[in-house]
């Protein structure tokens, strides 16, 4: 015999501005089953709890239904505050009527009217829900960490600092990332090298982390605590083990005009590099597509000239198959390729760059050794114009919707690093806003305004015609309300960044979530910022959104302490609401084994009775690992027999629930 | 085919002597001089009923999901269609290959009686199947058909003569290429219609269905241990269309079940006593897979995952479906 609650909560105005509750809690009351319901302002709160406890003991309830926010909210809470009353967890329903009731209906009769249905629904699945008991599964203390620019380092560097074994894994010959480029950062102008390359050193140099240069993750399987991952090991043609970073075979190498990866193109490189001079490790990779012994077999400069012995022609991929407990993503961003961007210029001169491109012309390690010059001819340019938010807040496809929120502050840099170092320079910047929120942020920007004098003209930009070595920028200036032409000597657009490539087969391998964009999504864009909805994946960086480097690197250290609360544990609860093979429907056809994403299916030859003489037959059946499945349902839909079925969400209750509706 | 039935009966004749099966599964004589059964023959003295001619369409391979579990080895007759159907079945473990000797057989081509009865064929006594000519001989004399003319919908837009699989073949000298029409083309023609019209015309032809559930136990892919339409607790066990959501949806579900797995074999339309064209429901099917996941022929081989079971980070995406006006 059922006896359910039904618990109707205010959610202070959230649910009852819109949602009659005392009429919803009345509605309740009259189904069969329900031998209790009432409402109340604030449910989850410690007095709601002990009302929703005490009423479980008062009236020897056997199910729980709460119409309150979604279960994703507080569906844990309400576990917890059930079970403390003496009933299974799992015998707890919510209904939504906050999220898909009361914030999307206006009306206060129409939402009364289907917050009325939800509950109704909520209590046809809870008469059919069975207690469930959670099992446990090891956690395998070790992190990986996808990425190692700034976020990645960050992370791993706290993750080790716990005491936890961490990878990180980075597509680069070296770790460092999109910082390394950076020649200043805003708004304290320390040199990025120098903050930066000390953290990629003291990485290094942790016995706990192991650093996968040039590596990709190719697979993961498994779930949290306990995932395995297959690490693609390019092969660098150099042993990694010998190579002392000496730097002879670069500069022996013949094959020298090679697009330089770290100067952004704008100089050349061997094809045996060593990417820059604080690369981690300082190890060198010959690019085979530009390496002479590679492409005709004639060559070997490079093995003769290195005393170490570390080249490595036949040197294949290697796969590395390691166990993770933690999955830290830091895949970060690229700027947004020009191309589509025409009115620019960016394709037709050499001296439209982007601020990136600016980074190296000004950086001492770049290819002008840090003096600012114009690439078409190496004169020093003496009207420089920079162009704001060039593809972000755009409203067409050619752009991103989102600010990059960077931009803004690193324009301000360096306009203010020109006019300091170059003070016969005129710099102009045409913007749409300046965006300058953070600590001692708007007081930088001002400090450029105001002390260096750089010329901000809100409007933008609609043509830059590079004419006679120079570049005709017109623009508007929305606060005079006049057309502006400026013969500029260089423009440097302010290009919108964008999640790196990798994101979303990354997003794909680890059933992480991303958004429209391709940015990874949070579990709660407030509440849990650096988890992903998936369960041991965290995220850390620009991958979850255009960040700067403080925020960055915050992040990043967020992300550690979740993940070392994750690796603390020792075992982990697992969710019982898991798959089940019904044996006696099962045809053992393998449908589910295939669409099975966590390898959690095997088959069994199994003994069974049949009507006839033979009594008996032997039938391939599947059989669930219950600690490996994650009870995602794609088995219960692809089986043709009906043989699969979830615990916690069966069909039969998934269609009672519909039945429920369609009343 | 004369030439190959002797060449068959030969073989199965062989085999018996020599013990290498104990059971051989083929085709006997029915009823009329049309109708031709599955049949088991247990001994070289049994294979006298043996017959196989332009009426053998029936696909054996589904017989084997039982007959492979009995003890000894069976021998099969697959026609090149149905050796599709074989494949499949091997690939979901519903039949123990290691039970069986198939034997892949040259096919012509398989006769429509409808066809034939519907040019005003009555009493037929016998039916010669001459070359490209068709005999009927009746009570009130013969009539000649162009072979072509009579054939099954399924064999003018043939698969192909090539087996997929067998452990022997038996074939013609002179093979005969029966395809003349593209398989899809009456999936297109019912793509062209307006929503409505194409709810107008399925309503139409599955409100005929009496529930025989003919096209289910005939089709080599339907081969649950139990069906979900006979599972009590599903909610949706019946035996009889007792309301049109039934009617309707009892197709569509079976469509559904077997997206993926159907081989086309175009069993289910040639049992229908209703003459409801089934197949072009599961032809639909076939022709999105290959148009959202590239061709995929099911049953070509034992072991490639079925583009419905099988997850590829380049799968078109879910949006695609309302680009192409799945929103309708």
């Amino acid at each position: 015999m059922h006896r359910i609650g039904v618990f109707v909560c205010w959610c202070g105005t959230n649910i009852a501005a819109t949602v009659d509750v005392k009429a919803v809690a009345e509605a309740a009351r009259k189904e069969p089953g329900v031998v209790f319901a009432t409402d109340y302002q604030y449910m989850c709160s410690e007095a709601g709890q002990a009302l929703i406890r005490q009423a479980i003991k008062d009236n020897a309830l056997t199910g729980v239904v709460i119409c309150s926010c979604s279960p994703r909210m507080h569906e844990a809470t309400f576990r917890k505050t059930v079970q403390a009353a003496g009933l299974n967890p799992y015998m707890l329903e919510i209904a939504n009527i906050r999220e898909q009731c009361s914030w999307i209906h206006k009306d206060i009769k129409e939402g009364t009217e289907k917050a009325i249905i939800l509950a109704r629904t909520a209590i046809a699945k809870v008469m059919l829900n069975k207690p469930l008991t959670a099992g446990e599964s090891a956690v395998t203390k070790r992190a990986l960490v996808i990425g190692g620019g700034i976020a990645g380092i960050q992370s791993a560097l706290d993750i080790a600092e716990a005491g936890y074994e961490v990878d990180i894994v980075e597509k680069q010959p070296t770790i460092g990332g999109k910082m390394t480029q950076i020649d200043k950062t805003f708004p304290t102008l320390d040199c990025a090298a120098c903050i930066l390359t000390p953290k990629m050193v003291d990485a290094a140099q942790n016995e706990k982390i192991k650093i996968f240069s040039y590596s990709q993750v190719e697979e993961v399987k498994g779930f949290v605590g306990s995932f395995k991952a297959k690490i693609r090991k390019k092969a660098r043609f150099v042993d990694e083990n010998l190579c002392t970073g000496c730097g002879d075979c670069t500069s022996k190498c013949p094959s020298k005009k090679n697009k330089n990866e770290f100067n952004l193109g704008l100089d050349n490189r061997p094809a045996i590099y060593i990417p820059f001079a604080q690369a981690v490790p300082k190890v060198a990779v010959i690019d085979a597509e530009a390496c002479i012994k590679k492409k005709t077999g004639k060559c070997g400069l490079c093995e003769k000239v290195c005393s170490a012995g570390a080249i490595k022609y036949d040197q294949q991929d290697e796969i590395i198959e390691r166990e993770y407990g933690a999955i830290v993503v830091a895949t970060g961003f690229n700027p947004i390729k020009l191309d589509k961007y025409d009115e620019y210029a960016y394709s037709q001169s050499p001296d439209v760059v982007t601020s990136l491109e600016l980074e190296r012309l000004m950086n001492a390690a770049g290819p002008t050794q840090g003096t600012l010059l114009r690439p078409s001819d190496g004169t020093h340019p003496h009207t420089i114009v920079f162009i704001q938010c060039v593809g972000s807040r755009c409203d067409d496809a050619r752009g991103k919707s989102y600010c990059s929120k960077i931009c803004c502050m690193y324009t301000a840099k360096h306009a203010m690093l020109i006019r300091e170092k170059y003070p016969d320079t005129d710099v102009h910047v045409f913007y749409i806003d300046v965006r300058t929120p953070g600590k001692n942020f708007d007081e930088f920007y001002r400090r450029a305004v105001e002390q260096y004098g750089v010329d901000y003209i809100k409007g933008m930009v609609g043509k830059v015609i590079p004419h006679d070595g120079k570049l005709l920028v017109q623009g508007s200036d929305l606060i005079s309300n006049e057309q502006v032409k400026i013969d500029a000597d260089m423009v440097v657009l302010a290009a919108a960044i964008e999640p790196d490539p990798t994101a979303r087969s990354v997003a794909t391998m680890l059933t992480a979530s991303i958004d429209t964009n391709d940015f990874f999504t949070e579990a709660h864009p407030k509440l849990r910022p650096v988890e992903s909805p998936t369960a041991g994946v965290f995220l850390s960086g620009v991958c979850q959104g255009p960040k700067d480097i403080p925020e960055t690197v915050a992040q990043a250290s967020a992300c550690a302490a979740k993940v070392i609360g994750l690796l603390a544990k020792d075992k982990l609860l697992s969710n019982p609401c898991v798959a089940r093979a019904d044996e006696s429907l099962c045809s053992g056809c393998s449908v589910c084994q295939n669409v099975c994403p966590y390898g959690a299916i095997t088959y069994e030859d199994r003994e069974f009775r049949i009507p006839g003489p033979k009594r008996s037959e032997i039938r391939r059946v599947a059989q669930v690992n219950e600690a490996v499945c994650q009870g995602c349902g794609a088995c219960t839909v692809a089986c043709p027999s009906g043989a699969m079925d979830l615990k916690g969400f069966s069909t039969k209750q998934i269609m009672a629930e519909v039945d429920a509706i369609c009343r | 085919m004369q030439e190959i039935f002797g060449l068959i009966k030969e073989k199965a004749e062989k085999l018996f002597a020599d013990g290498s099966v104990n059971r051989v599964l083929g085709w006997k004589k029915g009823e009329t001089e049309y109708d031709r059964i599955p049949s088991v023959f247990e001994s070289a003295e049994e294979l006298e009923e043996f017959v196989y001619d332009g009426f053998c369409a029936a696909n054996l391979s589904k017989y084997l999901i039982r007959e492979s579990r009995e003890d000894g080895k069976i021998a099969v007759l697959l026609k090149p269609c149905d050796s599709y159907s074989f494949n499949q079945l091997v690939k979901e473990h519903r039949i123990k290959r290691d039970n069986i000797y198939a034997i892949g057989i040259d096919c012509d081509g398989k006769l429509d009686i409808d066809k034939i009865k519907a040019a005003g064929v009555k009493a037929i006594q016998s039916i010669e199947e001459n070359g490209s000519e068709v005999i009927v001989h009746t009570l009130y004399g013969d009539k000649k058909f162009n072979r072509q003319d009579v054939l099954l919908e399924r064999c003018l837009c043939c698969k192909g003569k090539d087996h997929v699989s067998g452990d022997e073949f038996i074939l013609a000298q002179n093979r005969v290429d029966t395809t003349v029409k593209d398989r899809f083309e009456d999936v297109r023609k019912l793509e062209a219609m307006t929503p409505d019209e194409r709810f107008e015309f399925w309503r139409s032809e599955l409100s005929k269905c009496i529930r025989c559930n003919a096209c289910r136990n005939v089709c080599p892919a339907c081969n649950c241990i139990k069906c979900v339409f006979d599972n009590e607790d599903s909610g949706v066990a019946a035996k009889a269309n007792v309301d049109t959501f039934e009617e309707n949806m009892f197709h569509i579900i079976r469509a559904f079940h077997v997206a993926g797995r159907c081989t086309d074999c175009g069993e289910c339309s040639r049992v229908c006593p209703q003459h409801i064209p089934l197949h072009l429901l599961n032809r639909k099917f076939i022709k999105d897979i290959d148009e959202l996941y590239g061709e995929f022929k099911a049953g070509a081989d034992t072991e490639t995952k079925g583009p419905l079971t099988d997850y590829r980070t380049g799968d078109a995406e879910p949006s695609l479906i309302s680009d192409r006006g799945g929103s309708n």
